[in-house]
């Protein structure tokens, strides 16, 4: 035991005394796994990175609120099955709510007709284009994420009697109103005016696709009086008591649905029930091919920095074929031997990684502060895993010529010129 | 073939060699390097090994220092039998019985002095600071106390021997077997060396050296002539 301590602590002397009388040559061998682990761990923050940004991308939608559309999200092959379905019109969203009031023990909160289009919104001479604008009822702050930074939603009554008032997202509101607040401004949607007298709190952009943050949400009355669209159907947003027991919820809801649609038993539905896991089914494995395929191809990168520090253990062994035979003769075993090589070409793959990682996780600062939006983060489990991946290449890449070094016969390495 | 004549007490048998015969293939070609030696080496002998190119010196030494084992034939190690040894258990042998010196030094370049001497005491699982002590009195001895942290290149080759030969010492070997020990220097230089061996010796080494120069092997007690693998004469000088 203690013979492998003081050959160990020896070996990695003698490793770190190598590395530095061959410095350039070290370099060059750790710069294969310094570009290896630069690209796995580049590639591990991306992946990571896009999944934090999908999991807060989903909890904007609300992960306790059910979707009732006329399609499903996800693709549909079947379209002739769902193109003669009827539109959902805001009145289903008032029964549903009834019967939610009437059901004592609902897991179901409340339901919420939306109305949905994109627009220009005008404020002067300024505007701002491809706004998301969501017509809706006063019911709509009990679902929304969202906090205000100023203002507040509109109330059921101005809702009801389509007031001509909205609540914007915050870069709109920002676009419009540089030095003035924008609650009580007046803007103007296709001629017509709106005053504000809300604006929501940045909350960032779905998949960084969608942004909602230019947003205009009105009352869904105002939105039919002044954009018309009825016959388009709405959407219902319906939010969950508890959204541990979703499953259950979107049971009661269909059950509910079916009711309000007077469906008989053995109809199949004429709507469509969405959730957020239909983005995760339908993200999931694209998720995984992107990894997969990353790192594969990074991974590719890695064995070449392996093969790198094969080749040099090699040479290092050959080399050195002397000085094993002399260290042999005055009673290294061949673990002794074998050990001396891996710790060898362990060292240069750990520096290397080292080296690796504190160069990915300033250019993922770099990156993240050009590209504030670019979904990147750099997580203390990818270093545990680069050290874990860079030592594993030493061990690999070292272990035949280590292998081969220990088997030598200490005769011919002693003649070895 | 003379009979040994000595004016020492003969010590305990250390190598006991009887019927060694070493078979190499060399292509399709068996060649016969030793032919049936048989040896008895004591503590605190002195003794040279002679014998031209090609005589199985070579393969005798590599024998003698259990890095080889032989193909047929008895090899006994103070009582212990090598020719069945496997390769660790030779490197325990050579680590605690054997001391090498050889003829280009082999010193670690990258080491200085110290630790080329302590490397020995490493593979026998000896701690630090023990090793360091033990390591400086071995270069002591040998006169090289004020040497002991130069690399090798900043050392002679008189003092790079000696300190090979601090290295063979240092974990008090029954052996301290030297391979042209004085090849790689000039004579007087050679004369500094043989006259340590002597010190050695005169210490209660067991010394053996292999060599084709009549003029080292003068300096030893008795000296065994090597001819075709055989052993073509054994005897004392006087």
């Amino acid at each position: 035991m203690n013979t492998f301590y003081y050959e160990f602590r020896e070996s990695v002397r003698i490793a770190f005394a190598q590395i530095t009388a061959h410095k350039m040559r070290s370099v060059l061998t750790a710069l294969g796994v310094i570009i290896g682990i630069v690209a796995v761990t580049l590639m591990g923050m991306a992946i990571t990175g896009m999944d934090t940004s999908f999991e807060s991308s989903l909890a904007m939608l609300g992960d306790d609120v059910i979707y009732v559309q006329k399609w499903p999200w996800g693709p549909v092959v079947d379209w002739w099955n769902y193109t003669n379905r009827p539109p959902l019109q805001p009145i289903v969203a008032t029964e549903l709510n009834k019967l939610i009031e009437a059901a004592p023990s609902t897991l179901l909160d409340v339901a919420v007709p939306v109305r949905v289009r994109s627009g220009t919104v005008k404020r002067g001479d300024n505007s701002v284009g491809g706004v998301y604008m969501a017509g809706t009822s006063g019911d709509y702050g009990r679902i929304i994420t969202a906090d205000f930074r100023e203002g507040r939603l509109f109330t059921e009554t101005e809702a009801e009697s389509a007031r001509a008032v909205c609540v914007l997202g915050c870069d709109v509101a920002d676009a419009l109103f540089t030095n003035v607040p924008a609650v009580g401004q007046t803007i103007q949607v296709r001629g017509y005016p709106f005053q504000v007298i809300g604006v929501l709190a940045r909350q960032g952009s779905f998949l960084g696709l969608f942004s909602f943050d230019t947003q205009m949400i009105l009352p869904i009355k105002a939105f039919e009086k002044d954009f018309g669209g009825k016959n388009r159907g709405a959407e219902i947003r319906v939010k969950v008591k508890d959204k541990k027991r979703l499953e259950e919820a979107k049971e009661e809801l269909i059950g509910l649905m079916r009711r309000v649609r007077g469906q008989l038993p053995g109809e199949s539905d004429n709507f469509s029930i969405n959730g957020e896991e239909a983005f995760k089914q339908q993200l999931d494995p694209v998720k995984k091919g992107i990894a997969i395929a990353g790192l594969f191809v990074t991974g590719l990168a890695l064995f070449v920095g392996a093969i790198g520090i094969m080749n040099i253990t090699f040479v290092s062994v050959k080399e050195r074929t002397k000085e094993i035979g002399t260290r042999k003769a005055l009673g290294a075993k061949r673990r002794t031997i074998l050990l001396q090589f891996l710790i060898e070409s362990i060292s240069v793959s750990v520096i290397g990684g080292i080296v690796g990682i504190i160069l990915s996780s300033s250019l993922c600062l770099l990156i993240g502060h050009i590209f504030p939006k670019l979904p990147i983060s750099f997580s203390p489990v990818l270093v545990v895993v680069s050290l874990l991946v860079s030592a594993g290449t030493g061990i690999v890449a070292g272990f035949a010529p280590a292998w081969g070094a220990s088997r030598l016969d200490p005769v011919v390495a002693l003649r070895y010129e | 073939m003379s009979t040994l004549r000595t004016t020492r007490p003969i010590g305990p048998l250390v190598i006991d060699i009887d019927g060694v015969v070493k078979l190499y293939q060399m292509g399709t070609e068996t060649i016969h390097a030793l032919r049936g030696i048989s040896l008895k080496i004591h503590r605190n002998e002195y003794l040279a090994i002679m014998g031209p190119s090609g005589s199985g010196k070579s393969t005798l030494m590599n024998m003698l220092g259990c890095l080889d084992t032989p193909t047929a034939g008895r090899y006994e190690f103070n009582g212990k039998n090598v020719a069945a040894m496997v390769d660790d258990e030779l490197a325990d042998i050579r680590n605690r019985e054997i001391g090498f010196v050889f003829q280009t030094f082999n010193l670690l370049p990258r080491s200085d002095a110290l630790r080329n001497v302590e490397l020995p005491l490493i593979y026998a699982g000896i701690p630090s600071a023990q090793r360091r002590e033990r390591a400086q009195q071995v270069l002591e001895e040998v006169g090289l106390g004020n040497r002991m942290h130069h690399k090798p290149n900043e050392l002679s080759g008189g003092q790079r021997q000696r300190v090979a030969i601090a290295r063979a010492l240092v974990n008090k070997p029954s052996i301290i077997l030297a391979d042209e020990p004085t090849g790689n220097l000039d004579s007087q230089t050679g004369i500094e060396i043989m006259a340590l061996f002597e010190e050695l010796y005169k210490l209660g080494n067991t010394i053996i050296v292999v060599t084709h120069e009549e003029d080292i092997a003068r300096h030893a007690r008795r000296v065994v002539r090597l001819r075709d693998g055989l052993i073509e004469s054994d005897g004392s000088v006087s």
